[in-house]
């Protein structure tokens, strides 16, 4: 969307209820100026997916502490292409062992950020990969 | 120095604290922000000992719960264990044992935390990951196989279906020849801090109140050893909380059981000597022994003056702890061994009873067993090496830990005013107070962080480029097809009938709230119900919870 805000949901997938970082990243996005819809805990990929296409989103940002990422996150990506929505940009943050990180990126996911991600180089990152 | 003489602190701090600048940048409050001054003196702490303090084993129990304390005998040290399916965790169990390790503590998987078994659509890529699978008795069984029930305390991390596990447990127990009456261990069963700070729930607030007061009351009855509740603040402090809020937010979840129970029509002496606590060790040395010290003399001023019980066992404290997985760095993930060995000297010089130290690789993944090792080893060096158990509470009397013990308590009882205006625990979590709150302190530290205000070692200051690989636990994706066979080959051998009848009758009994559910409970596991069919009976009679998002 040129000139406008870049619209990002931020997502937990999975049962798990870790949801410090989720929050905390959501608050930095909008404090930078985005637009954030969060979905709130134990979304399925269906229910997330629903989400970002009905809210034009730019980006979804997937938060999983729950080790179920090596299945919920390819859902997620081939859900959003089986609704023609491939070009919603796709970031993952939680506990992703490397080899784990290396695969969802060749799946499709733009960046996987680990514990410890500084939230400005996330902002950060947002704001180069979103095309303007 | 003669110049400051007989001016005290005010003199001693004008004259020549103030005479050199302090260092910039970093914030010398606490890590939950509370404000330290240079120096603590008799001219700025007052103390009243016998009131405020007084002696191990004695009200306010400030000082300690047992009148000997580690001299009479040492904390229990209490691993948290799970992954896979019951035999994978059983074995890890019997590695721990033969470790030195005097307890059991189960983890369980996000499926059974939620309720739902197995071979549930919501458990895909989930079964066994951050816990073991438990879905029906037979897998209890599996679980403790080669462990006599009579021999081990177990505690359970275990909430929301709470209930069912503890059925299992004492049928596992029946079948080992084991009484009822003779199991020893802790469930969790804290379903207000899931609404508050973890989020693993199932049934809405009213209804899971209920459950728990099931549970306590069976518990008093059948199953006198066995702590029916533990009051936690861990996992508060782990979504962010702050220390005051982990201390205030667990006291007061605390006060809402007891009040529960005793609208039920329960004496007071009669359950809350087996209530117990669960907190939280951060990094902030002080300031979590001054939790601990606040806690214990909270809850036995209120035990005593408000609700006036008067068995001294119900104004006593007992807490479990764990080191802070919050506090774990995936960056340079050895300098973890170093902030949990300090966290546990926290909890040690607090008077906890129990411990469980992180493992250095849990920013990661589940532990390795070197890991966890190593973590057991580090309790074990606190316990024999350093001489911190040979003093009960070695630090009272400090003026710097009296000062932040009595700040805490008062920022404690400011929370209980605030929630009681708010019309008690349950109206609070309906209005998302506990879960802004705690928001606010997470982001406000996180902040801190990023400008620099406070230094994560690793992370925003002595960073390293090369860092180097670490093996990590992998948990086998083929765990959880061997997990779905299981649970469906048991579906398909028992008796259809007995199954259909205990559910019928859990059914029954759920919508009549003057019953209490662990006699229909313990049947239906006998019957080999599993635990996601009981919860999807209670979910057809109680609806689901569901939580509007803030952030």
């Amino acid at each position: 969307m040129p000139g406008g805000k870049i619209r990002v949901v931020v997502a937990k997938p999975g049962l798990d209820g870790h949801d410090r970082g989720a929050k905390i990243i959501a608050r930095a996005l909008r404090d930078a100026g985005m637009e954030v819809i969060y979905t709130g805990l134990h979304q399925t990929p269906e229910q997330i997916v629903e989400t970002a296409i009905q809210e034009d989103a730019d980006a979804v940002g997937i938060s999983i502490l729950s080790g179920a990422h090596m299945t919920l996150v390819p859902r997620i990506i081939e859900l959003l292409r089986e609704n023609g929505a491939e070009d919603v940009l796709v970031v993952v943050g939680g506990t992703v062992p490397q080899d784990d990180a290396d695969e969802l990126k060749k799946l499709g996911v733009a960046e996987v950020f680990g514990p410890g991600a500084a939230t400005g180089d996330i902002v950060d990152f947002l704001r180069g990969a979103v095309p303007a | 120095m003669a110049t400051t003489e007989g001016t005290g602190t005010d003199g001693w701090r004008e004259e020549l604290y103030e005479a050199k600048p302090e260092r910039q940048g970093e914030l010398f409050s606490t890590i939950s922000g509370v404000e330290n001054e240079p120096l603590y003196t008799p001219d700025n702490v007052e103390v009243e000992y016998e009131r405020e303090l007084g002696y191990p084993g004695l009200y306010p129990f400030t000082r300690g719960v047992y009148p000997s304390m580690y001299r009479g005998r040492l904390w229990t040290m209490r691993q948290f264990a799970g992954f896979g399916t019951a035999e994978e965790t059983n074995e890890r169990f019997r590695y721990l044992l033969e470790h030195g390790q005097t307890g059991l503590s189960t983890a369980f998987d996000m499926p059974t935390l939620m309720g739902y078994d197995s071979d549930h659509p919501r458990s895909l890529g989930e079964v066994g990951r951050e816990g073991v699978a438990i879905d029906s008795l037979d897998d209890m069984l599996t679980l403790f196989d080669g462990i006599p029930l009579d021999g081990v305390s177990t505690s359970m991390t275990i909430n929301s279906p709470a209930a069912m596990l503890l059925a299992f447990y004492a049928c596992v127990g029946e079948k080992q020849g084991v009484p009822v009456s003779a199991l020893r261990g802790t469930v969790q069963t804290d379903i207000l801090k899931e609404y508050i700070a973890q989020k693993e729930w199932i049934f809405p607030p009213e209804p899971s109140m209920r459950l728990v007061v099931d549970m306590i009351e069976w518990c008093a009855r059948e199953m006198p050893l066995m702590h029916p509740v533990s009051i936690s603040g861990y996992h508060i402090r782990e979504a962010g909380s702050t220390a005051a809020q982990e201390l205030a937010f667990t006291l007061a979840d605390g006060f809402a059981y007891v009040d529960a129970c005793v609208a039920r029509g329960l004496d007071v002496d009669e359950f809350a000597p087996r209530l117990s606590f669960f907190f939280n060790a951060h990094l902030d040395f002080f300031e979590e022994i001054a939790k601990y010290r606040a806690a214990r003399r909270i809850w036995a001023t209120r035990m005593r003056d408000k609700y006036g019980a008067k068995n001294p066992r119900s104004w006593l404290m007992r807490f479990h702890t764990q080191t802070a997985g919050v506090s774990l760095t995936a960056q340079q993930p050895e300098v973890n061994l170093i902030r949990t060995a300090i966290e546990a000297l926290a909890a040690v010089l607090g008077g906890t009873q129990s411990l469980h130290t992180n493992s250095f690789d849990e920013a990661l993944a589940l532990p390795t067993e070197h890991a966890v090792r190593l973590a057991l080893r580090t309790q074990q060096v606190i316990a024999h090496e350093t001489g911190v158990v040979n003093t009960i509470d070695p630090l009272g009397g400090s003026y710097y830990l009296e000062h932040l013990t009595s700040e805490l308590e008062r920022q404690a009882y400011e929370y209980f005013d605030r929630i009681d205006k708010l019309g008690g625990v349950i109206a609070a979590i309906k209005e998302n107070f506990f879960q802004r709150e705690i928001a606010e302190a997470s982001f406000r530290y996180q902040s801190e962080v990023e400008r620099g205000q406070r230094v994560v070692v690793g992370v925003n200051r002595y960073q390293q480029d090369d860092e180097r690989d670490l093996e990590i636990l992998k948990i086998d994706p083929a765990l959880e097809r061997k997990q779905i066979e299981r649970v469906q080959a048991l579906r398909a051998r028992r008796d259809a009938a007995a199954v259909e009848a205990a559910l019928a009758r859990l059914r029954e009994d759920a919508a009549h709230e003057d019953r209490n559910l662990m006699e229909p409970i313990m049947t239906a596991a006998r019957a080999d119900v599993t635990m996601g069919e009981m919860c999807d009976a209670l979910r057809g009679v109680w609806g689901v919870w569901r939580e509007t998002p803030v952030f």
